[in-house]
C-alpha cells in the first residue's frame, strides 16, 4: 500500500518537472504562466512598433500644413488604428504580459490560477488584431471613425468594414474579461500561506483592482459595439435619432466603459513605479496602506467622471458641476500616490539605474499629464480644449511617460529574473534619454497647438501651427526610432548578457528574488511561507 | 474547488454588467424623462384635460417653431408661421408645411425638441404629425397639424418657447421596416 502511494507521488513529482515542450507547440499549448507572459509581451511590442508605425506616418503627414503625403481618408484611418492598436494592442496586453509572468511569482502560487484559459486568452488576441488589420486592405478601408468611434460616424456613416472593427474589439474584450477573472482568482485563491490582503505587493494589489474593473467595464464595451452592430445590420436605432433613439447616449455608454478604461492603462503602472522607486531609493513604500486605498478611491470614482468627456454635448449645468467637481475629486487620491512615491524617494540612497530613471520619468511626466486633466476637467475652459490638440497632449503625456515608460520600466527591473541575463546598462540610459528627450519634443509643442487652437484629427492645418507641429514630428520620429534600440538591447540581453544573480537588485525585496534567475519553468511547487 | 467559486462569481459580474449597458438605454431615457434634460417633449396631452384648463388672459408667452431637415432629407418642410403669441391654458393650433419634391415615394419622421428644458413639462401637445410618420408620394404636399396648449402652471420666467422639428427620412420598403416604423411610433407617441 504504502510503496503505490509512494510511486504515485514520485510519479507526479517527474512530471512537474517536464521542462517545456520542443518547437512551436511549446508555445500553440503552453498553459505556462511564464511563457504565455513572455507572448504577451512579444505580441504587445509587435503592436506598439506596428500602432507606432502608424503615429509616424500621422506625423510625417502633419511636418507641413497641407497634404503631401496621404489622403485624408487614410489620414483618419490612421487616427482611428493607431489608437485601437496603442490602447487594446500595445498597452493592455502588455501590462496583462507582466501579470502574468510577476503576479504568481509575487504571491507564491505555482502558476495562473485557470492555465487553460491563459492560453485562450492570449491566442484570441492575434485573431482580433488580425482582423481588425486586415480591414486597411479591404474596399472601403480601414474604420477611420476615431478610437472612440462615436454614433453616428461609426453607424450610418461608417465604412463597411467597421462589422470587422466590431467582431474585433469583441474578441479583444474576451480576452481581457478572461484575462482579468485568472488574475482575480489567481489573487484571491493562490497566495502563499501568511501573505495577506495587506501584505501583497502593490503591484499585485493595483493589478487586482484593475481587473475588477475590466470585469465591470468591458462587457459595457461589448454591450456598445453589439448595438452599433444592431443599428448597423438589423436596423434597430439605439443611436438613430430618426428612430426615436439618441447619438448622444453611445457617448454615455461609450465613455462609461471609456473612462474606467483609462485607468485600466495605468493603475498596474502605478503598481510596477511602487515596486521599483523603493528598491532604488534603499527604503521600505511610504504609506504602504494609503497607496492601497488610494488605487480603490481612484477605482471608484472612475465610474462617476465619465461625462467630462462630452461637457459640450449640450448637459445641464448640474450635471457639468457634477461631473467637474467628481474629476477634480480624483486628484485627491492621485496626490496622494505622487506625495508617497516622493516620500519614499526622500532622504533614500537613491541609485539611478534605467528602471529607476523611468520611474521617476513617470512621477515627472504623469503629473504633468495630470495636471493639465485637471485644466480640461473645469468644465469652463473645457468649451476652449475640447478635441484640440491640447486633449491629445495630456492623453499623451499620460499614456506614454505614464503607462508605456511603466512598462519599459517594468521590463528592465524584470528582464534579469526572467532571462538570468543584464541588459547593458549603457544602452539602457541610452534608450531612457532618448525616449525622454523624444517624447517631450513630440508632446509638449502640443499644448501650445491645442491651447492656440488647432483640431486634432485633421490631416492639414493653417500656417500659424507649423513651427510646433514640425518641432513635434522630430520628436516622434526620435521616440520611434528609439524602440528599435530597446529591442536590440533586450534580445542583446537574453542572447548574451551578463549572468543575472537571484537578489538581482541589491535591496529588491519580495518572494520573486527568492527563486533563481533565470526564473526556472515551474517555481513555488510547494508554497513558500510568508512571515 | 475554490477557483470554481469564484470564477462563477466573476462570470455573473460580466454577464450582469454586459446586461447593464443595454439597461442604460431604458434607464437614459427614463433619467431624461424625469430630469427633462435631453429636450425631448412630452407625449400626447389628453384633450378633455387642455380643453378644461382655464385661460390666463393676462399673460402672454411667445412661441417660436423652428424646422430643420436631417442631412439627406429633400422635403420641403417647414411651418406656417414662426412665432405665435399664447395665453397660457388656451388651446392653440398651428400648421406646418411639407411637400415631397422627389418623383418616389417616401416616409418621414419629425422628432421634436424644445428650449429652454425648463418648459418641457408645461407644453402639453394634444395633437402632433411627430405622433405619427407622415407618407406622401412624388410631388404630394401636406399641412400637418399641430394642436399645444401652454401649461399655466409655466414658469413666470419663462417667456418665450422654441419649438423645433428636424425631419428624419425614414426608408419604407420591406415589411421588416414597416414594424420598425410602428415601433418608432410607439417611441415618439411616449
Amino acid at each position: 500500500m504504502s510503496a503505490t502511494a509512494e510511486t504515485a507521488i514520485e510519479n507526479t513529482h517527474s512530471d512537474e518537472h517536464h521542462g517545456p515542450a520542443k518547437g512551436i507547440a511549446r508555445w500553440l499549448f503552453t498553459t505556462n504562466h511564464k511563457d504565455i507572459g513572455s507572448m504577451y509581451l512579444w505580441f504587445s511590442f509587435i503592436m506598439f512598433l506596428l500602432g507606432g508605425c502608424m503615429a509616424l506616418t500621422i506625423r510625417a503627414e502633419l511636418f507641413q500644413p497641407g497634404l503631401q503625403l496621404i489622403e485624408p481618408e487614410f489620414f483618419n484611418q490612421m487616427t482611428t488604428l493607431h489608437g485601437l492598436i496603442m490602447v487594446f494592442g500595445a498597452v493592455m496586453p502588455a501590462f496583462v504580459g507582466l501579470a502574468n509572468w510577476m503576479i504568481p511569482l509575487m504571491v507564491g502560487a505555482p502558476d495562473m490560477a485557470l492555465p487553460r484559459m491563459n492560453n485562450w486568452s492570449f491566442w484570441i488576441l492575434p485573431f482580433a488584431f488580425s482582423l481588425l488589420v486586415s480591414t486597411l486592405f479591404m474596399e472601403g478601408g480601414a474604420p477611420n471613425f476615431g478610437w472612440t468611434f462615436y454614433a453616428p460616424l461609426s453607424t450610418t456613416y461608417a465604412p463597411d468594414t467597421v462589422t470587422y472593427f466590431i467582431f474585433g474589439v469583441h474578441m479583444m474584450g474576451i480576452s481581457s474579461i478572461m484575462g482579468a477573472i485568472n488574475v482575480i482568482a489567481t489573487i484571491l485563491n493562490m497566495r502563499a500561506p501568511g501573505m495577506t490582503l495587506m501584505k501583497m505587493p502593490l503591484f499585485v494589489w493595483t493589478w487586482l483592482i484593475t481587473a475588477f474593473l475590466l470585469i465591470a467595464v468591458m462587457p459595457v464595451l461589448a454591450g456598445v459595439v453589439t448595438m452599433m452592430l444592431m443599428d448597423v445590420h438589423f436596423g434597430t436605432s439605439f443611436f438613430n435619432a430618426a428612430g426615436g433613439g439618441d447619438p448622444v447616449l453611445f457617448q454615455h455608454i461609450f465613455w462609461f466603459f471609456g473612462h474606467p478604461e483609462v485607468y485600466i492603462m495605468i493603475l498596474p503602472a502605478f503598481g510596477v513605479v511602487s515596486q521599483i522607486i523603493p528598491t532604488f531609493s534603499r527604503k521600505p513604500l511610504f504609506g504602504y496602506h494609503s497607496m492601497v486605498y488610494a488605487v480603490g478611491s481612484i477605482a471608484i470614482l472612475s465610474f462617476i467622471v465619465w461625462a467630462h468627456h462630452m461637457f459640450t454635448v449640450g448637459m445641464p449645468l448640474f450635471g457639468e458641476l457634477f461631473f467637474m467637481y467628481a474629476t477634480m475629486l480624483i486628484a485627491v487620491p492621485t496626490g496622494v500616490k505622487v506625495f508617497n512615491w516622493i516620500a519614499t524617494m526622500f532622504r533614500g540612497s537613491l541609485t539611478f539605474e534605467t528602471p529607476m530613471l523611468f520611474s521617476i520619468a513617470f512621477v515627472v511626466l504623469f503629473t504633468i499629464g495630470g495636471f493639465s486633466g485637471l485644466m480640461l476637467a473645469i468644465a469652463p475652459s473645457d468649451f476652449q480644449y475640447h478635441d484640440t490638440y491640447f486633449v491629445v497632449a495630456h492623453f499623451h503625456y499620460v499614456l506614454v511617460p505614464g503607462a508605456i515608460f511603466g512598462i519599459f520600466a517594468a521590463v528592465y527591473y524584470w528582464l534579469p529574473k526572467w532571462c538570468g541575463r543584464m541588459y547593458s546598462e549603457a544602452l539602457g540610459k541610452w534608450h531612457f534619454w532618448l525616449s525622454f528627450v523624444g517624447m517631450n519634443l513630440a508632446f509638449f509643442p502640443m499644448h501650445f497647438l491645442g491651447l492656440a487652437g488647432m483640431p486634432r484629427r485633421i490631416p492639414d492645418y493653417a500656417l500659424q501651427f507649423a513651427d510646433f507641429n514640425q518641432i513635434s514630428t522630430v520628436g516622434a520620429f526620435m521616440f520611434g526610432s528609439t524602440q528599435l534600440l530597446f529591442l536590440y538591447l533586450v534580445i542583446k540581453a537574453i542572447r548574451s548578457g551578463e549572468p543575472a544573480t537571484d537578489q538581482v537588485w541589491e535591496s529588491a525585496e519580495g518572494l520573486e528574488w527568492t527563486i533563481p534567475s533565470p526564473a526556472p519553468y515551474h517555481t513555488f511547487s510547494t508554497p513558500p511561507e510568508v512571515k | 474547488m475554490e477557483h470554481k467559486k469564484t470564477v462563477a462569481k466573476l462570470l455573473l459580474a460580466v454577464v450582469g454588467m454586459f446586461g447593464f449597458g443595454f439597461a442604460l438605454v431604458p434607464l437614459y431615457d427614463v433619467f431624461c424623462d424625469i430630469t427633462g434634460i435631453n429636450g425631448k417633449t412630452k407625449g400626447r396631452y389628453e384633450l378633455s384635460d387642455a380643453q378644461n384648463m382655464t385661460v390666463d388672459e393676462a399673460r402672454l408667452v411667445r412661441v417660436q417653431f423652428t424646422t430643420s431637415n436631417n442631412e439627406s432629407m429633400p422635403w420641403e418642410f417647414r411651418p406656417v408661421v414662426s412665432e405665435i403669441k399664447v395665453h397660457p391654458g388656451k388651446l392653440m393650433s398651428v400648421d406646418f408645411y411639407a411637400k415631397n419634391p422627389t418623383s418616389r415615394n417616401m416616409v418621414a419622421q419629425a422628432v421634436p425638441s424644445l428650449s429652454p428644458s425648463q418648459g418641457i413639462d408645461y407644453f402639453h401637445k394634444t395633437e402632433c404629425f411627430c405622433f405619427n410618420q407622415q407618407a406622401l408620394g412624388p410631388g404630394e404636399e401636406v399641412l400637418m397639424p399641430l394642436r399645444f396648449v401652454v401649461d399655466k402652471a409655466l414658469p413666470k420666467e419663462l417667456k418665450v418657447l422654441t419649438l423645433s422639428y428636424t425631419l428624419f427620412d425614414q426608408p419604407v420598403v420591406s415589411e421588416v421596416e414597416m414594424e420598425q416604423g410602428t415601433f418608432n411610433l410607439q417611441i415618439a407617441a411616449h
